[in-house]
């Protein structure tokens, strides 16, 4: 903590009229097999200090990894120094949304310390789902893990004094089938695997090796199915391939600094418009999105973000109406609304930015089962295999791993290369069917890419089946 | 607790290696960082970031097996720690049969090619003055994008006594301009921050995001084409990790075949770190140095891409092409050209003189892969599309979303003119710059236009 007051103090001393700094440290460990072979093995540790200094209308921010006292106090002064600079292309002065000043610690659960759990029982098991998933006819057969064991101290120039530990881990596999024209894969639990904020009680929850032979098997089966008919349809979507349209599609959409423009010449814009926020519909009554990162264990959730504001929990969508957005303290106070708590930063050398923290769908009065018995003609797709959607998060075109035809409300046969498309509103306001919350899933999404530098984020995203009508699917 | 406060790159390296002694063969490798990035949007300069580190990795092998580690803390108590972590971790996995041995001592082929010593003394200063010039050159309209210089210094030594080292820079300014809806985009980026005009650039952006005002909607369907070079550009990264990988080609998941006429034959692609046109460092990650490498020549597929791994498989050697935790990606082209095979490029007016009727498209956007083995894609246009009919560019159009393989597309007999505007853009993977020209093809595949 004395390294972030010291270098918020020489950032003030250089001009500043706002700066905070966090010291971070963080460890992490990964490991990947492919058929039945560890093929990567890597630790690495980090550490630095990053300083934010707010001069006029621009930040300046800058980070060194030395943490002598010389070296934190110069990084402070190029924090404002980067910060003066910014003026010779000036706009509009920033103000910051009032937070409280906190002084605490904060800490996420951890049953099972992940770094603590033997390599060779991680490598063991890695080996031994690969090689089930092989043994089922697989030509490639992928897994991994990974874990981060970060300590964060946070220093403000409003006098906030804060101390995290968060831990994150999380694990993947996937099986290749190789023909001759094409290949398909299967992934469990997801194309990004399943990650969050616990120990490696997670991983064991997972149950790779109970999947390792049902992938590889689906991964073949998958080279001889029909493939996903052109039509407009029905489409059941279950909870993983959920947990991607409501990042790609709500998300990221409604992340305030993309409204406002910050983000357009790279991420993009958003279809919405601020001043419609509270009136306009996004989806049908059954869509209740909110951002909330206080969920235990979910891979969005920390005590304070990267600005010293609390976790909480904010609706974004509340019975189909647009009604919040993703904010930090410069964004929203031009929004003229309470600041978010949704700002962060992929390690200490980066400037924190708004981030999805846990945007998950609440759940519904309905069931998968329910969907598939209710459905006369239409198709079930899950597992995430392709992404793509407009720079205003408007127009999107996903994929799936797999699908299944539904006739008279009975699942039929599979399906290959399924895909779907279709334009936000209009798709979220098909919906008219939503699981209920014993098939509540949070997923977590560990690679979300956004910034200059780029940034990878961490976002959880809590989902549950959904039927949407009349979408066209199988679009090639 | 011996502190460092100054580390010098090659003393950090050895004293690694000295730590390690004779438990492990061992690759220590340590990249020095200055960054700084101002970015701007709506117009003015709202985040300007800095930050400077020193990246200690070690890669070693304890009897066939490997491990890695890395730090960017550097007192001896650290260096200390990351030994005795890859050590341990090496110590308790399985023998890796696929272990090809460290690189041999190789002399490098070219050093500080992409090194400009004034660059590394650019500060926000002189970045704010590049972007003072692109945002006036679209007065009236919205600009936003970012300028950026970034000065890395690298080392890597091992236990066989291979020793390469390099210093590149790099300066880029890349944004675009916006009126209205109509956006226009433009960049530079090279070795040299005096390359850098940011008024040209802007003047480029925004012209043509004046000229993309009132688009008319178009029906999706197949469309004659003319690429600019930051569309082909941007699929080059998804030719260079799916396509040309040896490790993809291997495993059966790539469209690569050696010895096939698999392109037009005007229509070649190469790798060269050593091309003053591009940057990055002259050895790979193992401490291969880099060499000039064909891929594709007159359309006739001739190489992959190799680490030590995926070429002692093929009882190849490797081109050095291994990336930074490649046991798992394979071996990627980061200095990626395309270009004509023999006669030199025409101009893009000409390019756009012999379409009847097609689509003149400024820039790609999240392209995803649909299958990696025949790599058709889905992605949507962005910064500009304009009809062309008869020869000449009409009014602007709508964005459009398509799905479309790039090898399909560039196929014997569909190239139809290459451009002599090549330059180095973006990738679309943000895996690397590639550098390309404008591209004149028979047909895309549009599926839908980006309002439905």
């Amino acid at each position: 903590m004395d390294e972030a007051v010291a270098a918020v103090e020489a950032a003030l001393g250089a001009g500043a009229a706002y700066a905070d700094a966090r010291v971070m440290l963080t460890r992490s460990e990964a490991m990947s097999a492919q058929n039945a072979e560890i093929e990567d093995m890597r630790r690495a540790e980090s550490t630095g200090v990053g300083v934010r200094a707010l001069i006029g209308s621009s930040w300046g921010f800058f980070a060194v990894a030395d943490l002598s006292p010389a070296s934190v106090r110069r990084a402070g002064e190029r924090a404002a120094e980067t910060a003066k600079a910014s003026a010779r292309v000036a706009g509009p002065a920033l103000e910051l949304a009032e937070v409280p000043s906190v002084v605490d610690h904060w800490e996420s659960a951890c049953g099972e310390e992940p770094l603590s759990v033997s390599l060779s029982e991680k490598g063991d098991l890695l080996v031994a789902v690969t090689r089930a998933s092989l043994a089922s006819g697989a030509r490639l057969a992928q897994a991994s893990y990974r874990i981060w064991d970060t300590d964060k101290a946070f220093a403000s120039s409003q006098g906030s004094r804060i101390s995290q530990r968060i831990r994150e881990c999380g694990a993947e596999m996937s099986a290749t089938a190789v023909g001759d024209s094409e290949t398909q894969r299967r992934s469990y639990p997801g194309i990004r695997g399943q990650y969050g904020t616990q120990g490696w009680e997670l991983v064991r929850s997972l149950d790779l090796p109970a999947n390792a032979a049902r992938v590889g098997e689906e991964a073949v089966a998958l080279l001889s199915a029909p493939p996903c008919p052109e039509a407009t349809t029905d489409l059941i979507l279950g909870s993983e391939q959920m947990a991607l349209q409501i990042h790609e599609s709500v998300g990221h959409a409604t992340e305030l600094d993309r409204i406002l423009g910050w983000e357009a010449a790279f991420a993009g814009t958003s279809w919405l418009d601020l001043a419609q926020m509270g009136s306009l519909r996004f989806g049908s009554e059954l869509m209740n999105i909110t951002a909330d990162a206080t969920l235990p264990g979910a891979l969005g959730s920390f005590g304070y973000d990267d600005e010293g504001t609390p976790a909480q929990r904010v609706d974004i969508v509340r019975d189909g109406m647009w009604v919040g957005v993703l904010s930090g303290r410069d964004s929203a106070a031009l929004a003229g609304i309470p600041a978010g708590g949704m700002v962060r930063a992929d390690g200490h050398d980066r400037i924190p930015m708004v981030r999805m923290t846990n945007i998950g769908l609440l759940p519904g009065p309905h069931s998968l089962e329910q969907m598939v018995t209710e459905t006369s003609d239409g198709i079930l797709m899950d597992t995430n295999r392709s992404w793509s959607i407009d720079d205003r998060r408007l127009n999107f075109q996903f994929g799936c791993e797999i699908a299944w035809e539904i006739k008279d409300g009975r699942q039929g046969r599979m399906l290959r290369n399924p895909t779907y498309t279709g334009i936000s509103p209009k798709f979220w306001g098909s919906m008219d069917m939503v699981g209920g919350p014993s098939e509540l899933t949070y997923w977590g999404t560990p690679n979300c890419g956004k910034g200059q530098p780029m940034q990878i984020g961490h976002t959880g995203h809590p989902a549950v089946p959904c039927r949407f009508r009349g979408v066209r699917v199988g679009v090639r | 607790m011996t502190s460092r406060p100054e580390p010098d790159a090659a003393a950090l390296a050895d004293h690694v290696l000295d730590v390690v002694g004779g438990r492990a063969d061992a690759t220590v490798s340590v990249q020095r960082v200055s960054d700084g990035l101002t970015r701007f949007a709506n117009s003015f300069i709202h985040q300007n970031v800095g930050d400077e580190h020193t990246l200690v990795t070690l890669e070693l092998v304890n009897n066939g097996r490997p491990a890695a580690a890395s730090t960017s803390m550097v007192d001896d108590a650290s260096l200390a720690r990351l030994v005795e972590d890859a050590l341990t971790a090496a110590s308790v996995r399985p023998v890796d049969p696929n272990w090809a041995g460290l690189c041999p001592p190789a002399p490098q082929h070219f050093n500080g090619v992409h090194y400009d010593p004034d660059t590394t003394a650019v500060g926000p200063d002189e970045r704010a003055g590049v972007v003072e010039g692109f945002v006036e050159a679209g007065a009236g309209l919205e600009s936003a994008g970012y300028c950026q210089t970034t000065t890395v210094e690298t080392l890597l030594v091992n236990s066989l006594g291979q020793r390469v080292s390099d210093r590149t820079t790099q300066a880029i300014i890349d944004g675009i301009h916006r009126d209205g809806r109509a956006d226009g985009c433009g960049s530079v980026a090279t070795s040299s921050f005096a390359d850098l005009d940011g008024y040209q650039v802007g003047s480029t952006a925004a012209s043509r995001a004046r000229a993309g005002t009132d688009p008319i909607e178009l029906a999706a369907g197949r469309y004659e084409v003319v690429l600019d070079p930051r569309c082909v550009a941007y699929m080059m990264d998804f030719f260079s990790i799916y396509g040309f990988n040896a490790r993809a080609v291997q495993e059966g998941r790539s469209f690569v075949s050696v010895g096939e006429m698999q392109m037009d034959p005007s229509v070649s692609i190469w790798d060269d770190a050593g091309d003053p046109r591009h940057f990055g460092p002259s050895y790979d990650s193992e401490g291969t140095p880099k060499a000039r490498l064909d891929l594709v020549k007159a359309g006739l597929t001739v190489g992959v891409t190799h680490d030590r791994r995926t070429a002692a498989r093929s009882g190849a050697a490797s081109t050095g092409h291994a990336v930074p935790g490649g046991a798992s990606m394979g071996a990627l082209a980061n200095n990626l050209f395309l270009g004509p095979s023999s006669t030199a490029g025409v101009s893009s007016e000409e390019l756009v003189a012999g379409v009847q009727r097609g689509l003149l498209v400024s820039d790609f956007w999240y392209t995803r892969v649909l299958d990696p083995k025949t790599l058709v894609v889905t992605g949507l246009t962005r910064n500009g599309v304009f009809l062309i009919e008869d020869g000449v560019v009409g009014p602007a159009v709508s964005n459009l979303r398509f799905t479309q393989s790039p090898v399909a597309a560039l196929a014997p007999g569909r190239v139809l003119g290459i451009g002599n505007d090549a330059s180095l853009a973006p990738g679309g993977l943000h895996f690397s710059w590639n550098h390309a020209p404008s591209l004149r093809l028979e047909h895309w595949a549009f599926t839908g236009t980006a309002s439905g």
